[in-house]
């Protein structure tokens, strides 16, 4: 079956939608390795947006590209949409 | 890349290579943006710059604007110019700062003439630049012998997985085929500026970056302003890019792994080959305006959510790997490589097909937002006028 979520590098806690996500099983294709991904979504993630890989406390770094984006801002589930609502940049902060 | 692939040019008097020909009808300030199009309307093939800018400024702002216009005037796209200004000693030194290229320079200050005589005498001098530029004709030369640069916008996370990979790998080959590459957009590499500053062969250039950068992140900061909706914008974060982090490290994939040769300030032309960091604004038109003065014959544009960029002098590329932007917003982008993240296009295949496009852009094909009439020019001001 074709992905429907990309994982840049292999120790990313989130994947990028390549279609729009609904709830349900979802497969990721990690593009440094072609390693396949099996991921229970539990929310709507637009085309183009972040899905949660595992779980991932408020206040831990977000790892994506292999090198921290932000850190959460509450805890987040594996399979929920990660965006602006639950991560915050830790820089001009 | 292939390293024998060539394209169509105009050779300047000072050996660049241009893949447009056009004359300039250059303003040195705002004051004389009425006669300079009253000139273009009246001659056609000409086309002006109008621009708000040019009066009480100082220090290095002021550099800067002299630097653009003469870097504009300067650019290998360009086979003259007709400089007009408010008044005789600015008006000279842009006109002076351009013929250093070799290029034919005429220049007017309306002063002591008024509009109509300064519009008369400037549309005759414009008219035989017209003559002498239709008579011009593109010759064979290397791929690599073009200056390009890149920039993304209105980005996404598609550009950070598909258009922006496909950059780097373009460059990479075209680097190592004796290209000279451009990127830029300083605020925009926070949170990956440590991977930009590692890949910087000299030091001392690694320091200027490092003193580039820390200048830029002051600024900022000093603002006390969450940056949220500007820095990333409601484009990006519409997109799901959530922080400037995520969106640098998305960028930063349009210089692939290759090695940073120098670094410079903004409008400053490169005294060498190889890839170049040059300080800019992440903003679409000022940065491209500044590569342009920095000598960009070409530029390559990425874009998720769908940019709409264009620039006077210099052809503008866009490309896209967002499946939906590329439908949604066809009639703007010129390459469509969604399938690199949608499907099993390869960064290669990919990249080849760029390589296609710079090539018959270079000879002489019109990009989307040339048909388009996108001719956004617009200068950088560092601080407040005098």
């Amino acid at each position: 079956m074709r992905h429907q979520f990309l994982i840049h590098d292999a120790a990313d806690m989130v994947g990028v939608a390549v279609q729009d996500l609904i709830p349900g099983p979802a497969t990721g294709r990690v593009q440094q390795t072609g390693e396949t991904v099996d991921l229970e979504v539990h929310e709507d993630v637009p085309l183009g947006h972040k899905v949660a890989l595992r779980d991932v406390a408020s206040g831990d770094e977000v790892i994506e590209y292999g090198i921290a984006i932000g850190a959460a801002t509450r805890d987040v589930r594996a399979g929920q949409h990660v965006h602006v609502h639950n991560l915050k940049g830790q820089r001009w902060a | 890349m292939n390293t024998t692939r060539t394209i169509q040019a105009y050779r300047r008097e000072n050996g660049a290579y241009g893949c447009r020909n056009h004359v300039l009808i250059l303003p040195v300030d705002d004051l004389s943006n009425a006669a300079v199009e009253a000139v273009a309307r009246v001659v056609q093939g000409t086309l002006p710059l109008p621009h708000p800018y040019g009066r009480l400024q100082f220090g290095p702002d002021l550099d800067l604007h002299f630097r653009t216009l003469i870097g504009t005037g300067s650019n290998p796209n360009v086979s003259a110019v007709v400089v007009i200004g408010i008044e005789p000693n600015w008006t000279k030194r842009v006109a002076e700062g351009i013929a250093a290229t070799g290029k034919p320079v005429v220049s007017f200050s309306i002063e002591g003439h008024g509009d109509f005589a300064t519009i008369e005498r400037a549309s005759r001098a414009a008219k035989e630049l017209v003559h002498r530029a239709t008579a011009q004709r593109r010759e064979e030369v290397a791929l690599s012998e073009l200056l390009i640069s890149t920039k993304c916008g209105e980005s996404d996370t598609t550009s950070g997985l598909g258009s922006n990979p496909t950059i780097g790998r373009f460059a990479e080959r075209f680097v190592a085929a004796g290209g000279t590459f451009f990127f830029g957009e300083t605020s925009e590499l926070t949170g990956g500026e440590h991977i930009v500053a590692d890949r910087i062969v000299d030091s001392e250039q690694r320091a200027k970056f490092q003193r580039i950068f820390d200048d830029y992140q002051r600024c900022i900061i000093e603002q006390e302003a969450d940056l949220l909706g500007s820095q990333p914008t409601e484009g990006n974060i519409a997109g799901g890019l959530s922080t400037i982090e995520e969106k640098a490290l998305g960028n930063i994939q349009k210089i692939g792994n290759a090695k940073v040769d120098g670094v410079l300030e903004m409008a400053e032309a490169p005294d060498g080959r190889g890839l170049y960091f040059m300080d800019t604004s992440s903003a679409a038109a000022e940065s491209i305006t500044l590569f342009a003065a920095g000598g960009a014959a070409l530029h390559l544009f990425t874009t998720g959510q769908g940019n709409i960029i264009g620039n006077p002098v210099v052809p503008v590329l866009k490309l896209t790997a967002n499946p939906r932007t590329a439908e949604t917003m066809s009639e703007h982008i010129d390459l469509d490589i969604s399938r690199v993240i949608t499907d099993d296009m390869t960064l290669d295949e990919a990249a080849d097909a760029t390589e296609e496009l710079v090539a018959e852009t270079a000879s002489g094909r019109w990009t989307a937002s040339e048909v388009l009439g996108h001719k956004e020019f617009v200068l950088t001001r560092l601080h407040r006028t005098a």
